[in-house]
């Protein structure tokens, strides 16, 4: 019985130790390095909040477009995402066997491609020219008179954008939440009919959803990480980072900007922890809606 | 079943399933849109992709943007082997180590009494959150500090704790009847023992399904590659094609990034449809509360 005791933590010690020092470690040092200023090759030096004041009064990109940009981004992308991928799911669980593996397939693939191999696609569908095949099909419609730089006129990159993001957006969540529809309990529907439920709406509302809540929350955790993790596609759809007059310019990319381009590592290790912490807050939001009290 | 107003998983078709083909139908081909696409540019001769008005779908097909990315990384100094071959060990080796390290961490995690149980699994539960590209910077400081950079190490070691894996197998394994670790236990096996000959063998569809989702992760992942490796010799093929795909802008370089996209998407898919009915009975146990 004494080895008994010992052995659990034999099973998870290959775990925890790489969960440690390849998660922890990095978000602790994320969190010291904030308030540093580091530029890689000195030794950081302490400055306290410096960082953060900064972020907060001097740096007007991120006031004036980071922050907008990528609430718009995430307020359309997150709960878009989410409610299609939901739609999409109890739509699909509407149908028989075959045809409905079958969609699920094609709505899942967009997930499976490597983001910015996929990119490339959307690039020469939006390429700027004539040969563009958007514009060659809105001339042809008669809806442009003459070809428009999708790719790097500010009015249209945000847009885009999001298309792309909205269409890789049914990952895991989405199996997640059809496989929740799929395996709610039948009995329920047939006591639900007997209690006067007339249609598939109500059904939906007084049956389905309340039976696949933690579902739903794991895919509301999963769109919210995709949403923030998709960042880099402006910066792979523009070709250049800082996007076009910042139109495209999101968290993720300010951070490369500092980090990778500037150097200033303790400013984007500030902007780091100020995205875990974006994240932490709105999974803890959805985690409120979706509690089964 | 009479008693059912309408339900979900019908058995047959019925004229009731028409509206939901009239709204997933026009989806799904939105969503196939692009993936039709790069399969019909990759076999496009030269002079359709030079065509104006640009065609979608191709007419004469060809292998000639295969060949010209074969040969391009055969000139450039490293053979596309090389690439292949890097891929291919960091791909297997995390996929393998990743799913044994998880398993056997999910198992504990959900048939073992013992202190800290709980914590360890909320701090997991959290980490479902975590955006690898916030802590890019401290990840690559930490390789370093290590000595691993520029070796198979730092391709495989940071991808194999993946905490949607473990939550995943670990609510798998929930669902397994206490009675029959008992049964073993009362037989004489050690913990050893119910893993690998009880546990293992009962969630199978649930390593199938991390698997498959700790491989896109890997295929795809072009990080590693560029932030922690320096010699060319030791960069995946995902890494490769990235490159092809976004530093060429002319007409002739898009149908091999094109090809590049088609080689980087067809494994994931192929072994998706294969393990698909894994996924699904996994993913309903997916639950997060």
């Amino acid at each position: 019985m004494q080895k008994d005791k010992k052995n659990p933590y034999l099973f998870l010690l290959p775990y925890i130790l790489l969960f440690t020092v390849f998660i922890i470690i990095p978000i602790v040092m994320a969190i010291y390095l904030s308030f540093t200023n580091f530029n890689t090759i000195e030794t950081p030096g302490f400055i306290g909040f410096l960082n953060y004041l900064n972020l907060l009064t001097q740096d007007e990109i991120f006031m004036q477009y980071v922050l907008p940009n990528t609430v718009l981004f995430a307020v359309i992308v997150g709960p878009g995402g989410y409610i299609l991928s939901f739609l999409l799911a109890w739509s699909l669980s509407q149908l028989t066997r075959v045809p409905r593996m079958i969609l699920a397939l094609i709505f899942y693939s967009p997930s499976m491609t490597s983001g910015v191999a996929m990119v490339v696609v959307w690039k020469v569908l939006f390429s700027g020219n004539q040969a563009g095949y958007v514009n060659s099909l809105l001339m042809k419609l008669g809806i442009l008179t003459e070809p428009l730089i999708f790719l790097q006129d500010t009015r249209f990159i945000m847009i885009i954008m999001i298309i792309v993001a909205l269409w890789g957006s049914m990952g895991v969540g989405f199996l997640a939440m059809l496989a929740g529809v799929l395996n709610v309990d039948e009995t329920l529907y047939e006591a639900g009919a007997i209690d006067g439920i007339r249609n598939r709406f109500q059904e939906l509302f007084y049956i389905t959803i309340p039976s696949m809540k933690p579902q739903m929350l794991f895919g509301a955790v999963m769109a919210i990480v995709g949403t923030f993790s998709t960042g880099v596609i402006g910066v792979a759809l523009t070709g250049s980072n800082p996007t076009p007059s910042y139109a495209g310019q999101l968290i993720v990319n300010h951070i490369e900007d500092y980090g990778f381009i500037r150097f200033e590592m303790g400013y984007a290790a500030a902007l780091s922890v100020v995205l875990l912490l974006i994240i932490f807050l709105f999974s803890y939001i959805s985690k409120k809606l979706f509690s089964e009290s | 079943m009479a008693l059912k107003v309408s339900g979900n998983n019908p058995k047959k078709f019925n004229r009731s399933q028409i509206k939901f083909y009239v709204f997933l139908i026009p989806f799904a081909l939105f969503m196939m849109l692009p993936i039709i696409f790069i399969i019909n540019h990759a076999f496009k001769p030269l002079d359709e992709l030079f065509a104006f008005p640009p065609r979608f779908f191709v007419n004469a097909p060809t292998f000639d943007n295969f060949r010209n990315l074969f040969d391009l990384a055969n000139t450039s100094g490293i053979p596309l082997s090389r690439y292949v071959l890097n891929s291919l060990i960091v791909t297997v080796a995390v996929v393998f180590f990743s799913i044994i390290i998880s398993s056997m961490a999910g198992f504990v995690l959900s048939k073992k009494q013992f202190r800290g149980k709980k914590a360890i699994f909320e701090i997991n539960n959290v980490a479902l959150m975590f955006v690898p590209i916030a802590v890019t910077i401290p990840r690559f400081l930490t390789i370093s500090f290590l000595g691993i950079d520029d070796t198979f190490f730092a391709h495989i070691l940071p991808l194999l704790a993946m905490p949607v894996g473990l939550f995943l197998i670990k609510q798998f394994i929930d669902q397994i009847p206490d009675a029959l670790i008992e049964a073993a236990i009362v037989d004489g096996a050690n913990d050893f023992q119910i893993y690998w000959k009880i546990i293992l063998p009962l969630i199978k569809p649930a390593l199938a399904t991390a698997a498959i989702l700790v491989f896109q992760v890997v295929w795809n992942d072009v990080e590693t590659s560029t932030l922690f490796t320096t010699s060319e010799n030791m960069r995946t093929l995902a890494f490769f094609m990235n490159t092809l795909a976004v530093n060429t802008n002319v007409v002739v370089g898009q149908g091999m990034a094109a090809v590049a996209s088609l080689i980087m998407f067809i494994p994931n898919l192929i072994l998706f449809i294969i393990l698909q009915s894994s996924v699904m009975n996994t993913m309903s146990h997916s639950g997060l509360k």
